[in-house]
């Protein structure tokens, strides 16, 4: 019982990290039609920016060293104004452009970044400790200890979820958000100003990824240059999964991967452990046969495919 | 019920003698001729009505005559400005809105927000917006579908809501394009009484695009008929019924 408790903490953190990851991703493609495969990278970008820049093998803590609260303010604000600059430099210029066009030049960002980060900071991993705090056990009832920081993706993700739903559906531009993300030539026609509800996706979007880095780099302890690449590829299965174009499928997409990854991980056979993340790939090709267009359809998207 | 006129943004400069003319109006795409020197003064109050046989151009006009679609001649004048080479965004703003002959709502949002989504990119507070949207829903008859997702609304009704959308924030001038389409009899008393009304309460100008003969003489004070791009007659319905050259276009004989 308590190992199943265990598991379940374990599953919806995972979970809660991909759904924001998802909804990084899905923020972007609701009104762009883009799928950033720089979103991972941005992560790594907000990583590298706690330490001094420097090739050295031990990492100073630059912004690492800050209060908690500088911290987060700092890291939030380099990656928001990182995914604004690649929107005014990178993606304005494509953004009449095919999806599959996007796409590709968010590849070319994204490598870009990762081999700035290798010309600055070299290619060998890095040891960072922030909020060591958070990795310590707190239990819960006997024989139940959890990972605080599991238990602070949680609440960090509702957090985010509640606000970001409250921004969409009380402010001006959030309802200018969600009618451009359903028809977004009629919106401008209706008079939204798409220049800025884009911008403010990037914003937003950067903004998730900025709080993604702090909670992954808490949990990994370790800086990497391609850190960004493989939880990348998880958060677009995720939105796929859930349904390109919604914002609620991202969020589900994201928790099923989660979910299944740390269910796997929980029931497979030992031997079969190594192989969970292929096991997890065959499960995202049968849900894809079986709804190709994703777990949560939205009208304006059966509408455009 | 009265929708407050005071609440409009209208121009500057803005008046009753407020007029949106095409001069000279010319599209061609790739050969064909569209729209052939069109020229047509709408003026604030009135309903003026646009007729011709499918494919003559009437849609492409009012395209034209919104940002939708720049004129490869002639030019059009919101007042004394030139607006042709502006975008659809700017003309709404300034007090030129239309509708779209397929609804094209926002089928996911609830029909308020809809006509919310129209009034907050034209500068009002959601509060407002919402106040505004749901004033424009009482007068159309759809206050109580407010809340329902507008994928769901019947074709009629989306028809109305479109209508709702694009009289948010008084424009001066509105072009309806083929309200009643596939529309019974009895629907399209009620969208005749509709139209009427918007001069009455907006004090707008109405061009109206429309293929039901009834309507379009039920309601319109002077009609332009078109033929492949080109004007063939204009005037009050009962002149315009007479005239051989529109007997002609319809029914093709004398």
């Amino acid at each position: 019982m308590d190992y199943v408790i265990q598991t379940i903490i374990s599953a919806l953190s995972f979970g809660s990290f991909y759904a924001l990851g998802a909804l990084g991703i899905g923020l972007l493609f609701s009104v762009l039609r883009l799928i950033n495969f720089a979103h991972g990278d941005f992560i790594t970008v907000g990583g590298f920016a706690l330490i001094v820049p420097s090739s050295a093998v031990v990492a100073t803590m630059a912004i690492g060293s800050f209060h908690p609260a500088l911290l987060l303010v700092c890291i939030v604000a380099i990656v928001v104004l990182l995914a604004l600059v690649s929107y005014f430099l990178v993606f304005q210029h494509v953004q009449n452009a095919s999806p599959a066009t996007m796409m590709i030049v968010s590849f070319a960002l994204g490598y870009t970044l990762q081999n700035v980060i290798v010309m600055i900071y070299g290619g060998r991993p890095k040891a960072v400790n922030i909020f060591p705090e958070l990795t310590g056990q707190v239990q819960l009832s006997d024989g139940v200890s959890v990972q605080i920081l599991q238990l602070v993706i949680i609440a960090v993700t509702w957090v985010l979820l509640i606000a970001l739903v409250l921004f969409l559906r009380r402010t001006q531009v959030g309802i200018q958000m969600r009618a451009a993300a359903e028809d977004f030539r009629m919106a401008r026609m209706l008079g939204v100003n798409g220049k800025n509800v884009i911008a403010l996706a990037f914003i937003l979007s950067g903004g998730l990824a900025g709080i993604m880095t702090l909670l992954f780099v808490t949990q990994t302890g370790v800086l990497t240059f391609r850190m960004g690449v493989p939880i990348m590829l998880f958060f677009f299965i995720a939105t796929v999964i859930g349904g390109m174009g919604s914002l609620v499928g991202a969020v589900v997409g994201g928790y099923s991967v989660g979910i299944v990854s740390v269910v796997l991980s929980a029931i497979l056979p030992e031997e079969l452990r190594g192989f969970r993340d292929a096991c997890v790939f065959i499960l995202v090709i049968i849900v894809l046969l079986a709804r190709p267009q994703g777990l949560v359809l939205t009208k304006a998207a059966k509408e455009r495919v | 019920m009265t929708v407050d006129a005071s609440q409009g943004t209208n121009a500057p400069g803005a008046d009753n003698g407020m007029v949106l003319e095409a001069r000279d109006v010319t599209v061609r795409f790739e050969g064909l001729t569209a729209v052939d020197s069109v020229n047509e003064t709408l003026h604030r109050r009135e309903i003026l009505g646009l007729i011709g046989p499918n494919g003559a151009g009437k849609t492409t006009l009012v395209n034209a005559m919104t940002g939708f679609q720049r004129p490869t001649a002639g030019h059009v004048r919101l007042g004394s400005r030139v607006i042709s080479s502006l975008t659809p965004h700017w003309i709404r703003r300034h007090g030129v809105a239309r509708t779209f002959q397929a609804g094209r709502l926002f089928r996911d949002m609830p029909v308020s927000e809809n006509i919310e989504v129209a009034a907050v990119s034209l500068g009002m507070s959601r509060k407002k917006a919402h106040a505004h949207a749901m004033e424009l829903l009482e007068w159309i008859g759809l206050a109580d579908r407010a809340a329902l997702p507008a994928g769901i609304l019947p074709y009629t009704d989306e028809r109305r809501v479109g209508i709702a959308r694009a009289l948010a924030q008084k424009p001066q001038f509105v072009l309806l394009d083929e309200p009643a389409a596939g529309m019974s009899d009895l629907e399209c008393d009620d969208i005749m009484h509709v139209v009427r009304e918007i001069p009455k309460q907006f004090g707008c100008g109405v061009l109206l695009i429309e293929h039901n003969m009834r309507v379009i003489m039920g309601v319109c004070e002077r009609i332009h008929v078109l033929d492949s791009g080109k004007t063939i007659s204009r005037g009050t319905p009962a002149e315009v019924q007479k005239d051989p050259v529109v007997i002609k276009a319809y029914l093709g004989h004398e």
